[in-house]
């Protein structure tokens, strides 16, 4: 008496046997569909891959750290300041792509064909680890502004622009808490995030024609910032953008299967549920 | 005979707790059928889920020809649910509630002075506020607005509860000339012995399934359980409306 | 869609006119907060100084607080006994419940900045200017305000926190609206209006873009709530 759901991740296939007109006699229902079938042997190997995923990542970064604390030079113009510009425009770089991949999940949610619960925890999981990386953007990037520009905070387009961002997912991040059925949550925390995702130009643009009015756009955005960027730098700078990506990677591929766990919980706990709830009417069957 | 709801191992579920596990019900257009059972078997989710209200988890629903695993929108217009709550507006008056939920439903503005007639709502009543009602007179406007949207499909949740002895006559009345006029009516009542007279058949709903049994009380009729034929599968594809398959019994 | 957007928008309205919670509390909250306003940074008024300086911003902001409010209490009447079931099973359709909402919602919020103009003019000491370009970016704005704040007006309305989760939702999305509203504004009292113009546009945007996703986002939201 398995309640057979499209939303396993092993399950998707019934459904779309289902969907294509045929209508095969549901003898998939008679017996619970084992999670694990099929996936035992895949599942060691991804664990692997990702493990080796974190393990490069923790070693990209630290050689980064090393690399960009004691190895470089210090910049001709910024001095040691120059030593942040290495994990800043990663992390910035990676909140984008937080962003973008949180988007375009939630599209290919909302796309009838391409419907699936998965978009929706890539979504999520990218959208958490997307807001603790604006946090850190926005750390980093004023750090390395009160040196130069005399203040932490100034209204320039993109700081602007980001710390809106930050407070934009963290809505959307307590839209997705609300309770209820997992799909009727992944629908609407889709469409919260397409509805943020539209603000973002709108808000960048805004914010860049309010400052235009004012000075002329000289700030030097901490990601183009003038240095010379040679030798050792570069070398330093690309390292810290692949280790960053990949720790990107590392973590929401590890909050992904967080989402994974925590469905097939809930999927036992429901399977419990209707069990106990059909043992009420069968105790009426004299 | 034309099926006013067709349900085959329904279920809905809420917060991962399942309403519903499993209806499997029949119900001609024109019957009148009591829906009995304990406390918290479901009677109130099977109605919610006959209004479009309740996703349909897994398992078939057609009611008044509408598959609710494809849309459950176009269906609420012809349906008419007396819940527990009223549905209606506390600052407007009865008559503008009843006038509003008419039109909402694409019916006939002309049916509500008659509707409201008959459900004793005149006079003073009908420009009070629904704020300032007692529970019975919500009670009597709440049942106004099924009345006057001429529902082809009644969902009465506990009717009875709530109405002075008049008011009780009077929903036996209303639902029996519902029936005459060819209204399909789902009552869920405790009123055992009431609604027994009124329905052509008794159901009994446990814990969230429809059962066969010999439930004490049961006066007439086949409790239609399991016992339904099931049907053949065609006509009642689900497409994935909400991002879930409706998978056929 | 408009039919049924009319009848929930004079739906709305005659509840508004029965009880009158946007001119009895929502008006004089903004009122409030126009005083407030004053108290924080006064008592100078007159040119040069911060207050008078500082009304246009001062003007939205209290707008966009007060915009809050209206809606939770558009959404508080449809969820009697906590069941929000009845705007669903009305049979309505979504969209037009969206557009109605807005308009209702909307038509309020106009008063309510008629009102706050006065205020503003007489508090903070400014002669109104470019009433042309005044009233077309409280219209532009408005619009903007209600389409996202019936948008997660109906999210919020689903969820059990909704009296905080509404701002923390709204105020991040209108940053963009009272940008271009308060430099509208200023452009439109400095006597300047065709330095306005281009922020005009960005509210039309704006509020284009969010009522056409309102269209189509509100059914679906509507049904999860």
């Amino acid at each position: 008496m398995s309640l057979t759901t499209t939303t396993t991740e092993s399950g998707t296939t019934p459904a779309r046997a289902g969907r294509t007109g045929g209508e095969p006699p549901s003898t998939e229902r008679a017996a619970p569909k084992p999670h694990a079938s099929g996936r035992g042997r895949a599942r060691p190997l991804a664990d692997v891959a990702l493990s080796a995923v974190g393990a490069c990542a923790l070693v990209g970064v630290a050689v980064t750290v090393w690399l960009g604390l004691w190895v470089t030079p210090p910049d001709r113009f910024m001095g040691n300041l120059v030593r942040l510009l290495y994990i800043h425009p990663s992390i910035a770089w990676v909140m984008y792509i937080c962003y973008g991949v949180a988007f375009l999940s939630s599209l290919a949610f909302l796309w009838p064909r391409t419907r699936s619960l998965r978009f929706d925890k890539l979504a999520g999981a990218s959208s958490e680890v997307g807001v603790v990386f604006t946090g850190l953007t926005l750390v980093t990037g004023s750090i390395w502004g009160r040196p130069t520009w005399g203040t932490w905070w100034t209204w320039d387009p993109l700081l602007t622009t980001t710390a809106l961002l930050f407070v934009l997912y963290l809505g959307y991040l307590t839209v997705r808490r609300i309770p209820g059925e997992p799909e009727v949550c992944a629908r609407r925390s889709a469409i919260a995030a397409l509805v943020a995702f539209v603000d973002v130009p709108i808000c960048y643009f805004s914010v860049l024609w309010w400052r235009s009015l004012h000075q002329a756009p000289s700030i030097a955005d901490p990601v183009t910032g003038k240095t010379y960027i040679h030798g050792s730098m570069a070398w330093t700078l690309l390292l810290s953008f692949v280790s960053f990506t990949l720790v990107y990677v590392w973590l929401v591929a590890r909050r992904y299967r967080l989402f994974v766990l925590a469905e097939r919980e809930d999927d036992e706990g429901l399977a419990q549920a209707l069990a106990e709830r059909r043992a009420e009417s069968s105790q009426v069957r004299a | 005979m034309v099926l006013a709801v067709r349900l085959r191992e329904a279920v809905s579920l809420a917060d991962r707790f399942p309403l519903l596990a499993g209806v499997t019900l029949d119900v001609a257009e024109g019957e009148v059928v009591h829906l009995r059972g304990p406390n918290g078997a479901g009677k109130s989710s099977l109605l919610r889920l006959c209004a479009g209200l309740a996703a349909v988890t897994s398992g078939t629903a057609v009611v008044l020809g509408h598959d609710l695993c494809v849309d459950r929108q176009s269906l609420r217009r012809e349906v008419g649910l007396l819940g527990h709550s009223s549905f209606l507006y506390e600052d407007l008056s009865v008559e503008r509630n009843v006038v509003f939920a008419v039109r909402a439903a694409r019916a006939d503005v002309a049916g509500v002075d008659a509707a409201l007639d008959r459900l004793g709502l005149v006079g003073r009543l009908r420009t009070t506020l629904v704020g300032n009602l007692s529970a019975g007179q919500r009670r009597r406007a709440a049942l106004a607005v099924v009345v006057a949207r001429a529902a082809r499909l009644w969902l009465l949740d506990e009717p009875h509860a709530g109405l002075d002895a008049e008011g009780r006559t009077l929903v036996d009345d209303l639902v029996r000339d519902a029936s005459r006029r060819g209204t399909t009516v789902l009552l869920a009542s405790h009123e055992l012995d009431r609604a027994a007279d009124l329905a052509d058949r008794t159901v009994a709903v446990v814990g969230g399934r429809v059962v066969v049994g010999e439930l004490p009380g049961e006066r007439r009729g086949a409790a239609t359980g399991a016992a339904a034929p099931a049907g053949p599968a065609g006509g009642v594809r689900a497409a994935d409306a909400e991002g879930v398959g409706c998978d056929v019994a | 869609m408009w039919r049924d957007a009319l009848l929930v928008a004079g739906k709305d309205l005659r509840i508004e006119a029965r009880s009158k919670v946007a001119i009895g509390q929502v008006v004089p909250f903004a009122l409030v907060v126009v005083l407030l306003f004053g108290l924080a940074l006064g008592p100078a008024v007159g040119r040069g100084s911060v207050l008078s300086q500082a009304a246009p911003g001062l003007f939205w902001v209290a707008v966009l607080l007060a915009t809050v409010l209206a809606v939770q209490r558009s959404f508080a009447i449809e969820a009697l006994d906590g069941a929000s079931d009845g705007l669903r099973l009305s049979g309505l359709d979504p969209a037009g419940i969206f557009v109605g909402k807005a308009a209702a919602l909307g038509s309020q919020l106009l008063v309510l900045e008629v009102v706050l103009t006065g205020a503003v003019a007489l508090l903070y000491d400014r002669h109104l200017a470019g009433g042309l370009l005044l009233a077309g970016s409280c219209v532009a704005a408005t619009a903007g305000l209600v389409a996202v704040g019936t948008i997660y007006g109906v999210v919020s309305s689903g969820a059990r926190q909704r009296e905080t989760l509404l701002p923390l939702l709204f105020f991040p999305m209108v940053a963009p609206i009272l940008l271009a509203a308060t430099k509208s504004w200023d452009a439109a009292l400095a006597g300047t209006p065709g330095r306005g113009i281009g922020w005009l546009d960005v509210l039309a945007v704006f509020a284009v873009a969010y009522l056409a996703m309102g269209t189509v986002a509100f059914g679906p939201l509507l049904e999860d709530a």
